[in-house]
Formats: structure tokens, sequence, C-alpha cells
């Protein structure tokens, strides 16, 4: 079935590549996250530090409960900080937030069932107040993008949940934000449609360069997909260790059987396992 | 603190409603009763001022719309002014149509469950009779009440039974639709261990379905105490009962006694409360044990 | 106990009733030839039918003697046993349907058609009078010598007070409901209240409407705009609360104004919700607007209608006029849920009905 899906689709569209540059996009200094529970308050996060920069596919990963998700909510103005200084483009996540600084891919797909792929990738297009021919153009260009092409008529029930997701990173993309925030958008799925959207996002990073922020658990998903590894860890939520990853900016799918993939990796588990002896 | 938002969340916004809705109560029957005394007791008496108005709208013989307070005079003068039995008071018409409401109620649950077990078990009158029960919910049941008293009534059947059938009638749907629906509610999965016990038809009933079902009856019979009460109301009218709220409705337009509709109404109104308020009772009395897995 | 034959006792009933019937009918003089046929030919239904699965052949020859024998019976006068042998042979004939793979209506039809025929012949036959139960067939004629007449009714109930009524009542619900969206307060003091609506009987302040508006259609419509306002605000109020956490914090990111989050994804999710309450109030609609008129009328309408008919005892004109006022009821629903799928097509349970991918 995997081979009919992918036949169908058209060409990844690649753009011309953006010169890097090394402005810090995302400052987290001393940020704290804690919760009031009944018996005890929960340190969601717990005192992080950490500066993401323009152009660098950052990855979270740990156990659960270690605040990665927290952590990205919190960037995006989902979560509350309770003490620290969040800066997103030197603006607060709230100010960020209202001038559409980033685009943010939930767990699920969260499509709207009424409207179609096309739709629903113009959704965020009309709040934005684009203009009507436009949205189209774009949305259609997106989804051209993500190898949806000739899928714009349908409702996403009719669709995989591996196409679902492409729809919502098509729908992320829409208004070309810099900034692209992902809570485990694979997580649901099989391994080969996973395989394959890695290997896609992958080369979207590499032609566009936007600042990829994503949370996985998955050690070999991070690995593959990011340029900086962010370990954390559990109880209270804290980094653990940042590893910046020597890999070539433009990868395929092979490159997971090289050494240098597998020595990353094994120095991922053994932070993610240090981080889980800590406490 | 849960009694407190309680207080907060709950209680005080409905109390705010109700003060309002009785502020504007009054309002309204100043100004909707204004016209008639203006006309027919003020006017006469000569000069007249605000004050006048008020006194005499709020306490009119033949008001469009009485005032909160003389409802609840008139409904206490008949309760406690007169002995139970007599046709004065409204206790007793309350009892009347209480009682007629609650036998039709008790027989279309009955024979609501009754046949729900039958569909459930037979495939015939599954294909055969269920279409029919839910095409049913569509037309107006409550028009046959005429009907239904004439017959019974030429069949010499009155009193209570012509009204608490069409109470019964009202009952039976709601209540064989959900019970249908919860008979078969039970999983797949529930169902098979059951079958892997050898269980028989009976022991299964037992066992799983009509504990699934009991959660998805209990709405429906608030829903069918509720139609019930109007059946037997509706059935009290046609020929000329003289007992029961929905006559007592029914002889106040008749003589324009404003306030003796309106008492009726409302105690009518405390009816429906009392009896949805019974299989509330109920549900938490034979619920109480159940936790919903949350 | 489990029958190889689907249907045996009342097939074995039948088949015993028949006999008797014949040695009785033999026994009369002059023999009645024609009942007697009639017996044989019900045999015969009975015995095609004495087989676990029918084959086509024994289906229809099945179903041609028992639909031949019906027909022949209701133009011979009645005979005890025979119509008790008809009526188990028509038992298994809805028990046999009800096993092939056939809708439920197709089932719920052939019940309902018995039933009407076993109706009209023993109305009929027993000289049932008309005051306890009409023959379908005069009920058909009442309809169709005062059609006229229940049109003008029709005119009058449904038309000008149910659906008047319903479209004022159920829009001012929605347009309240979507008022006090933003106004939780409002919300939480208005919302026990209307649900305490549901149980008490609205449609007792008809005398009042009538005091109010006087006896024609309004009076009417004003008590079913009371009595179909508040499922409406409640069903609203509920759907516009239902939007999934998720979603909503997609329109967060988004930085949408509340006006774009209703439009967008609220009123959407809250359309299955409406819709209920929609289909929910036009049946009550109907209802409430014959009962109304029960309380009094000018001098047409549907319930005045069956009020004033009954009371002169002109039972087929009443029964007639319930038809009508049954064929309006489901018509209307029919018509939302028509609707209610076309707007609603994305819910699920819309989805199951009509299968796809």
């Amino acid at each position: 079935m995997s081979q009919i899906m992918y036949a169908q689709e058209a060409e990844v569209v690649p753009l011309k590549p953006i010169t890097v540059t090394t402005r810090p996009v995302i400052k987290v200094r001393d940020v704290n996250v804690i919760y009031p529970a009944a018996d005890r308050p929960v340190h969601a996060l717990s005192d992080i530090n950490l500066t993401i920069h323009q152009g660098e596919f950052v990855s979270f990963i740990g156990p659960s409960g270690c605040g990665k998700t927290t952590l990205l909510r919190a960037i995006a103005d989902l979560e509350p900080v309770t003490s620290g200084e969040l800066l997103v483009n030197e603006m607060t996540p709230s100010e960020a937030r209202l001038s559409g600084a980033y685009g943010y891919v939930f767990q699920a797909p969260v499509l709207l069932p009424w409207r179609t792929v096309l739709a629903n990738v113009m959704l965020p297009l009309e709040v934005k107040n684009v203009p009507p021919e436009r949205r189209k153009e774009i949305a259609l260009e997106q989804l051209a993008r993500v190898g949806l092409k000739g899928f714009e008529k349908k409702y996403p029930w009719q669709l995989s949940g591996g196409m679902q997701q492409r729809v919502s990173i098509a729908r992320a993309l829409g208004f070309e934000p810099k900034i692209v925030m992902m809570d485990e958008p694979f997580g649901a799925l099989d391994e080969l449609t996973r395989d394959n959207l890695n290997q896609q996002l992958q080369q979207l990073w590499y032609h566009e360069q936007r600042t990829m922020v994503f949370v996985t658990h998955s050690i070999s998903e991070a690995v593959y997909l990011s340029s900086k590894i962010v370990i954390m860890s559990p109880r209270p939520g804290r980094i653990v260790k940042v590893i910046d990853s020597p890999l070539p900016a433009e990868r395929d799918l092979a490159i997971r059987d090289t050494s240098a993939f597998l020595h990353l990796a094994q120095e991922v588990r053994e932070a993610l396992v240090e981080g889980h002896h800590d406490h | 603190m849960t009694t407190d938002t309680r207080v907060h969340q709950q209680i005080f916004p409905v109390g705010v409603m109700l003060l309002l809705a009785l502020i504007l109560w009054y309002a309204l029957a100043v100004a909707l009763n204004a016209p008639g005394t203006i006309e027919r007791v003020l006017t006469p008496r000569g000069a007249w001022d605000a004050g006048d108005l008020l006194a005499a709208t709020l306490n009119a013989k033949r008001p469009l719309l009485p005032a909160p307070h003389q409802l609840v005079m008139d409904i206490w003068n008949s309760v406690t002014g007169w002995p139970v039995d007599s046709p004065r008071n409204l206790l007793l018409h309350t009892w009347v149509t209480a009682s007629a409401a609650l036998t039709g109620f008790a027989m279309g649950v009955l024979l609501g469950v009754l046949l729900a077990i039958g569909i459930v078990h037979s495939r015939t009158l599954d294909k055969a009779l269920l279409p029919w029960i839910v095409a049913s919910q569509t037309i107006p049941v409550l028009a046959i009440a005429p009907i239904v008293l004439i017959i019974l009534g030429s069949l010499g059947i009155t009193g209570l039974l012509p009204k608490a059938t069409i109470a019964m009638y009202l009952c039976f749907f709601p209540v064989t639709l959900a019970t249908v629906q919860g008979l078969r509610s039970p999983q797949k999965m529930e169902m098979e261990l059951v079958h892997t016990w050898a269980a028989s038809r009976i022991h299964t009933f037992w066992m799983v379905r009509l504990p699934s079902a009991l959660p998805y009856l209990f709405p429906a019979f608030r829903v069918a105490i509720a139609s019930g009460l109007v059946g037997t109301m509706v059935a009290e009218l046609p020929t000329g009962a003289q007992a029961g709220l929905g006559a007592r409705l029914l002889t106040g337009s008749y003589y324009g006694n404003t306030i003796q509709i309106w008492s009726a109404l409302v105690m009518a109104s405390l009816l429906g409360l009392a009896l949805t308020s019974l299989v509330i009772l109920a549900e938490r009395l034979i619920m109480h044990n159940r936790k919903e897995a949350r | 106990m489990k029958t190889v034959i689907p249907g045996t006792l009342p097939l074995l009933g039948a088949l015993l009733l028949l006999m008797l019937s014949l040695i009785q009918l033999a026994g009369q003089s002059p023999v009645p030839l024609a009942q007697l046929g009639l017996n044989l030919l019900l045999i015969l239904c009975a015995l095609s039918a004495c087989s676990a699965v029918l084959s086509p052949v024994r289906a229809l020859l099945f179903a041609l003697t028992l639909a031949a024998g019906a027909l022949w019976q209701a133009l011979l006068p009645l005979h005890g046993l025979t119509l008790g042998a008809l009526a188990l042979l028509a038992v298994v004939s809805v028990q046999r349907l009800a096993r092939a793979p056939v809708s439920a209506s197709a089932v719920a039809a052939l019940f309902g058609l018995w039933m009407l025929g076993f109706w009209q012949m023993l109305v009929s036959g027993f000289d049932v009078p008309q005051v306890i139960l009409p023959a379908p067939l005069a009920i058909v004629a009442a309809l169709v010598e005062s059609a006229d007449l229940l049109a003008g009714d029709i005119l009058q109930t449904v038309i000008k007070s149910a659906l008047v009524g319903y479209l004022l009542g159920s829009g001012l619900g929605i347009a309240v409901a979507l008022m006090i969206d933003r106004l939780p307060f409002l919300q939480r003091g208005l919302l026990p209240l209307a649900n305490l609506t549901s149980t008490v009987p609205l449609v007792g302040v008809a005398p009042i409407a009538v005091m109010w508006f006087g006896f024609d259609w309004p009076s009417k419509a004003a008590v079913v705009v009371l009595v179909t306002f508040f499922p409406a605000l409640v069903s609203t109020l509920a759907g516009l609360k239902a939007s999934g956490k998720l979603e909503q914090e997609l329109m967060y990111c988004y930085a949408a104004t509340p006006r774009q989050r209703l439009r967008a994804l609220r009123l959407p999710v809250a359309m299955p919700f409406i819709f209920s309450a929609l289909k929910v109030n036009a049946t009550l609609s109907l209802i409430t607007a014959i009962v109304a008129e029960f309380f009094g009328s000018p001098t047409a309408g549907l319930g005045f209608r069956i009020s004033t008919e009954s009371a002169r005892m002109h039972m087929p004109v009443v029964w007639s006029a319930i038809v009508v006022a049954s064929v309006a009821g489901s018509l209307m629903y029919a018509l939302l849920v028509r609707l209610d799928r076309r707007v609603n097509f994305w819910h699920p349970t819309v989805r199951g009905t009509a299968a796809e991918k």
C-alpha cells in the first residue's frame, strides 16, 4: 500500500537555499514552569537555559515527564512561565504568537473535518487576513511541497494518518513562518510512513533553512533530523546535555547506517541514561 | 473550598437570574394590567397617581398577568382554606393529576421495558416493530388523546384509567427506545466473554444487558414522566373532567378567572418538578454505587 | 427451544385451525364452496412454508397464496377459524421476511400492511361501531371528502402556528445562546433554569396565550415559541462548548479573534447539537400547536378539528385529521434529517450511515 501511496506524489519542490545566519531567535534564560498540585508543586521545568539560532534544527528528547513538550509549549505561548525570561525574536512568546512568528504542529493532525484538505491549509491564511486570491495559491503550493498534489478536494477522514499529518505540516508552513515547532508529529504513525516523512521533513529543512524545534522520544529520529540535540530529564524537568550534531546538513535515510550516526546515537543514549540515573 | 466554589459558580448566578426574573415579572404585571385597571378601577374613582396605579395593577381581580404575591396567596388560600377533598382545594386536583400521571408512567415503563426486551431478543419484533416505534416519535401522539378518551368512554371506562392510558402511551415510546439502546449497549467484548462461559440468554440478560441498560433508562424516565404529566393534563380537557390540574386550567379559562389559571399552572409546574425529582432520587438510589470510569 | 423450521408453532396452529374449519364447513348445508376453496388455498399456503429454507419458487407460492387468501377472505363473510388461521400465516410471513436479508423497513411495512388489512376485516366483519374504531377505508373516504377542510386546517396549524412558532422559537434560542456565549455568568444562571423548564408542562400556558393574543393562530404560535426556545438554547450552549482542546489551541496559535474562532471552529462543531434540538423541536412544535388548539381555537386547525369532531362523534374525520397530522410531522422531521445530513456530513454519526473510503 505504501508503494501506491508514494507513487502518486509529486516531487518535493525545492527552494533556493538561504544563507545561514547565527542570530539567536529563541532565548531561554532561567525559565521555571511550576504547576501547583494537591500535595506538592510539580516542577515541570526547572532553571532551563537554552539558545536556539536561526536555521538550526533542534530536537528535544527525553523520557515522559521530562518537560520537553512543556518547554515547546512555553515557547509557543501555550503554557505560562512561572519565572525566568523567554524571548522569541526578541519578543515575548505572546507577542511572537500575535505576530505570526511561528507555525505549530501538534501531536495529532487537528484537521477540521468539515473542511476539505485545501480549505484546512487555507485556515491560518484566512485568520491572518491574507487576500483570498493569494490564499488558494499559497495553499496549493504548500500541498505540492509536502507531496499531496491532487488531494485538495478530499476530506480529512478520507486520508491516512500520515497524509493527514502532512496536511498539518503544509498548513503550518502556509504563512511562511521563520520558526516551526513540532510536538511529536509522527508519533502515531507506522515506521515506514515515519521514515518517509522524516526524509521529507529533513529535505524541507535543508532547502528552506527555517528554524525547527522538534519534540520526540525516538533517538534515531532526533539524530537523523537535528543539527542540535537537547537531552532532558524529568523530576524536575531539566536539560541534561546539549549535543551539536557533526552530521552534514544534507542527509538521506542511508546515513542511518554510517558510524558517525551510530556514534551520535550512542552519545544521546548515554546522556539519556545518565539523566535517568541522576535523580 | 468546593462548597464555596459551588455557591459562587452555580447558586449565585441562578439566584441573581431568579431575582431579575421576579423584578421583570412585577414590572410586566404593572405594564400589562395598567390599561385594564385604568379603565375599570381607577378612572371611576377619580384622580389617581402612580402609587394608586401600582396598588391597583398588583392587586387586580382579573389581571392579565397576576403579580407573584397574588399567586402565592391564592395557592395558599386554596390549599389551607378548604378541606383536602374539596374541589376548591388545589391539592385535590394536584393529587388527581399526579396519580393518573404516575399510574400511566408505571404502565408505560412496564410496557416499554417488556417490549424492549422482546425487541432485543427477537429478530422478528426488531425488524417489524422497532421502525414503527422510531417513526412514532415524529408523529403527534398526543393528538389522539380525544379519540382514546371517547373509545374508552364508550366502553364504560372513565376516571383515572383513560388518563393513565394516554400518559402510558406517551411514556412508553422514549422508554422503549432507550431500553433497546441500553440493552444493546454492552461492548462486543463483554458479550463475547459471557458467551465463552456458555451463559444462557437469561443469564446474559441479568448479568450484562440489564446493568448496562440502566444508565440509559433514567434519562428516558425523566423525559417520560414529563411527557406523561403533559398527557394527563391534556387528557383532562376534552370530556369535561371535573378534577385535575388540566381541568382547572380549562374551567379557569372558560370563566375568565386568570388567577385560577395561573395558580393551576404554577401547581402543575411544581408537580412536574416534584415528579422529575422523584425519578432523579430513584436514579441516585439505584445507581449510587456506580462510579464512572473516567 | 430451537425450531428447525422458523415459525413451526404458528404453522401447526394454522393447519390445525384450517382442518377444524374444513370439518365445520363440510358439516354445514348448503356447503359454502367459496369458503371451502379459501380454506384449501390457505392449506396449500401453509404447506408451502413447511421447509427450513424457502426456495424462490416456494417463497413465491407462499406469498401469492397468502395474498390471494387474504383478499378472498376480505370479500367473503368472516369465518372465525379461517381468520385465525390467516392471522397465524400472517405471523409466519413476517417472521420469515425478518430472517431474509431485507431492510427493517420492508419487514415493518409488511407488518403495517397486515395490521391495516386485519383492522379492515375485523371492523367491517364484526360491525364494530364507528365510535370505537372506524375501518381504514372509511378513514380514507373521510380524508378525501374533507380534503379542502383539512387543507385549511393544515394551513392554520402546521404552517401558521407550528412552523412560525418553530422558526421563531428555535431562532431565538440559538440567538440568545450566541449572545450569552461570552457571558459565562449569564450562562451559569440561565442554564439550570432552562433545564428545569423541560420538566414543566409548558403547554399549559395555552389558555393564558389565548387571553393575551386572542383566539387565532398567534396565541398558538406563542406557545410553540416558548416550548421550542429552551431546547434550542440548551443545545446551542452545549454545542458551543464542545470544541476540542487541540482545536482551540490551534486557533490560539493563529491569534484568531473570538469572531474568527466562532465562525471557523465553534459554530461547525455546534451544528450537530443545534440540529438535534431542531429535530426534537420539529415534532414538539406540531404537537404543541395541536394541543394548544385543544384549549381554544377559532374555526380551523387540526387540534380544533380533532376536538370538535370527536365531540360530535364523527370518528372517521378525526382519524383522517390525525393521519394528516402524522404525515405532516413525519415530513417535517424527514426534511430536517436530510438537511442535517447535508450540513453535518463530516460528523462520524452521519458518516457511519454513508460508507466511504
